[in-house]
């Protein structure tokens, strides 16, 4: 491999530069100081800083506090089975970074990513990096996306994303029409109801499941039977599980259900997915019984095969009690008038992109998503870290960070060559 | 123990549905494809609609013969019943677009068809089309479709089937979610 240029004014050098201080890229850290890597984190704010800024006032960890894991760091707090407030597991990352004293330039905004001589430069707002390789451990989650239809929406209507929304104090009086029904939009569509507000939910395709299951937390099952360490190698159509919206869950110390039965006893009207808007209305699909069926098939599949699981291993565990099928609104209204008063806010829940407009790389597909086999991107050195299933069921996880960070340093490692002392640097 | 393999034949060609799904993700612009009917007036409520050409793979298609679809209103509507109300013709789409879904879905997960009945109805109140009521809608008010099947799989596979089959059937989908159509006239 060539060397990188040495003595260029004002460019610093690292063997791997990793951008983003999250879960990720501190696994990914901790791994590269045990194999002897020359690195460098590249943190925008202060480690962890999606968890401190980018979601609602309650928003607590969709995982019990027992499955917090990073390589050497796990939650040793009071209450295993509960759940983390955001700045909690900010100052869980935080402490799993002093624990591996990783190398990160807090805040540092990488501005542009490109091909240079032997790898790559990383452009900073505090100067630039060389390197051999590059992860790219940003987040999945960086940014709402907003589907076109938006752009029709009546003026007076006010709109946020499930990253604006911080509490319903900061709504404008009146109805709210939350459009998504993955865990953003479930938790939010729930606060609002229990805050008084009139609130409808747009259902399209949907992930059911329930919080407890035979007297355990669902993801608990989930971890033993082994498919959260499900490889993207082991399903089907690994494109399509990574597009699947986000479980409807949510982590309250009630451990209470959100899914559509629970979030209509509370008091949500529930609609079909919004297909359309037409001047003043909005028009719903007329699908939402089979999206509701699909769901109810998967998570009746989800539960037979952890029932399974339990009698082939002879596990402790409490009675088989199914959930009732989801009782769909035989009238569930098809259309609403947005101008008529009865709404004056519009949540969009309709899921999360990342956002790479500084990664100026052939490593993006033509929607700007990452192309990569299991985190490994499409030129050499380039690596993703972070992704939905990206390598394993769990790889979004907290819990996952570890195992996916592990994997790609050990591809960074075939990269770079072995032994890492020789590459010259200086 | 033995084993076998199941040979499943539902009469579909999974290989090429999937072939054709591979190349053409990779060619969308051969994906786009351009349905077309012509319909002309006979007398009264009665037309009759050409189906021949089509649009896709990025030429011009054509099948093998013309299809021909009469479509009139029933005597009690003080017409000669020539034909299927164009509202039964949406029913025939949806069922037949949805049965070849199951099927095609079958083969696909390797399940046995023994029989396919379809059987879908539509309601519809006449307020709406002839004006009486501005509340009423033209349009169904809502149809239901049930499916009789026999096949060599559980009740929760063949749920499953039929499940699938709406989601990825276009004409549930034009039928359950709004659709631009525009309308012009030539002079």
């Amino acid at each position: 491999m060539n060397c990188i240029p040495a003595n260029v004014p004002g460019v610093r050098r690292a063997a791997v530069v990793v951008i983003g201080g999250g879960q990720s890229g501190l696994a990914c850290s901790h791994y590269l100081s045990r194999f002897g890597v020359d690195h460098v984190v590249l943190e925008r704010g202060e480690v962890a800083q999606a968890w401190r800024s980018q979601r609602w006032d309650s928003l607590r960890l969709l995982t019990p506090n027992w499955m917090s894991e990073l390589p050497g760091w796990a939650y040793r707090g009071a209450v295993p089975d509960g759940f983390m407030m955001a700045r909690e597991v900010a100052g869980f990352i935080q402490g799993f970074a002093a624990h591996c004293a990783a190398p990160v330039e807090e805040r540092t905004e990488v501005l542009r990513v490109e091909a240079a001589a032997a790898g790559y430069r990383v452009c900073t707002d505090r100067g630039d990096w060389l390197c051999y390789s590059v992860i790219v451990a940003s987040g999945a989650f960086g940014s709402a996306h907003v589907p076109a239809l938006a752009a029709a929406l009546p003026a007076a209507i006010r709109q946020l994303t499930t990253a604006d929304y911080r509490n319903p104090a900061q709504l404008d009086p009146g109805g709210v029409l939350v459009v998504g029904a993955g865990a953003s939009g479930v938790q939010v569509a729930d606060e609002l109801c229990r805050a008084g507000r009139r609130v409808t939910l747009a259902v399209g395709e949907h992930v059911r499941m329930p919080r407890s299951y035979r007297g355990r937390d669902i993801q608990y099952w989930m971890q033993r039977c082994g498919l959260l360490d499900e490889t993207w190698e082991a399903v089907d159509d690994p494109q399509r599980v990574r597009r699947l919206p986000s479980p409807q869950l949510a982590g309250t110390p009630a451990r209470r259900d959100f899914d559509l039965n629970a979030l209509a006893e509370a008091g949500v009207e529930i609609v079909g997915r919004l297909a359309g808007i037409d001047g003043a209305t909005a028009q719903f699909s007329g699908a939402l019984p089979n999206v509701a069926k699909l769901a109810d098939l998967k998570l009746q599949r989800l539960l037979q095969r952890i029932d399974e699981w339990i009698a082939d291993h002879g596990c402790e565990a409490g009675e088989i009690e199914r959930p009732p099928s989801t009782a769909v609104p035989a009238d569930s209204r098809l259309a609403v008038n947005l101008a008529g008063g009865e709404f004056r806010t519009v949540i969009w829940a309709t899921g999360y992109r990342p956002d790479y407009s500084w990664l100026q790389l052939p490593v993006l597909d033509a929607k700007g998503m990452p192309q990569h086999c299991g985190g490994v991107g499409a030129l050499p050195g380039v690596y993703f870290m972070g992704l939905p299933f990206m390598r394993r069921r769990k790889s979004s996880f907290i819990c996952g960070a570890g195992d996916d960070a592990r994997d790609i340093v050990h591809q960074v490692l075939a990269h770079l060559g072995r032994p890492v002392e020789n590459l010259m640097l200086a | 123990m033995n084993t076998y393999t199941r040979i499943v034949d539902n009469g579909v060609n999974v290989e090429a549905l999937l072939g054709a799904r591979e190349a053409l993700a990779a060619a969308p612009a051969a994906a786009q494809f351009n349905w077309r009917a012509s319909c002309h007036w006979v007398n009264g409520t009665h037309s009759r609609c050409e189906v021949e050409q089509f649009h896709g793979l990025g030429e011009e298609q054509a099948r093998k013969r013309c299809f021909n679809f009469d479509a009139d209103h029933p005597e009690i509507f003080a017409a000669e019943d020539n034909g299927a109300t164009p509202v039964e013709y949406v029913l025939v789409g949806l069922a037949s677009c949805l049965t070849a879904g199951v099927a095609t879905v079958a083969q696909n997960r390797n399940i046995q068809l023994n029989s396919v009945r379809a059987s879908i109805c539509g309601d519809m109140d006449l307020r709406g089309i002839l004006g009486i009521d501005a509340d009423v809608r033209n349009g169904y008010s809502g149809i239901r479709v049930v499916f009789d099947i026999d096949a060599d799989a559980t009740p929760e596979e063949i749920e499953a089937l039929v499940a699938q089959s709406q989601k990825r059937s276009a004409v549930y989908d034009i039928v359950a979610n709004p659709s631009r159509v525009e309308v012009e006239v030539r002079a």
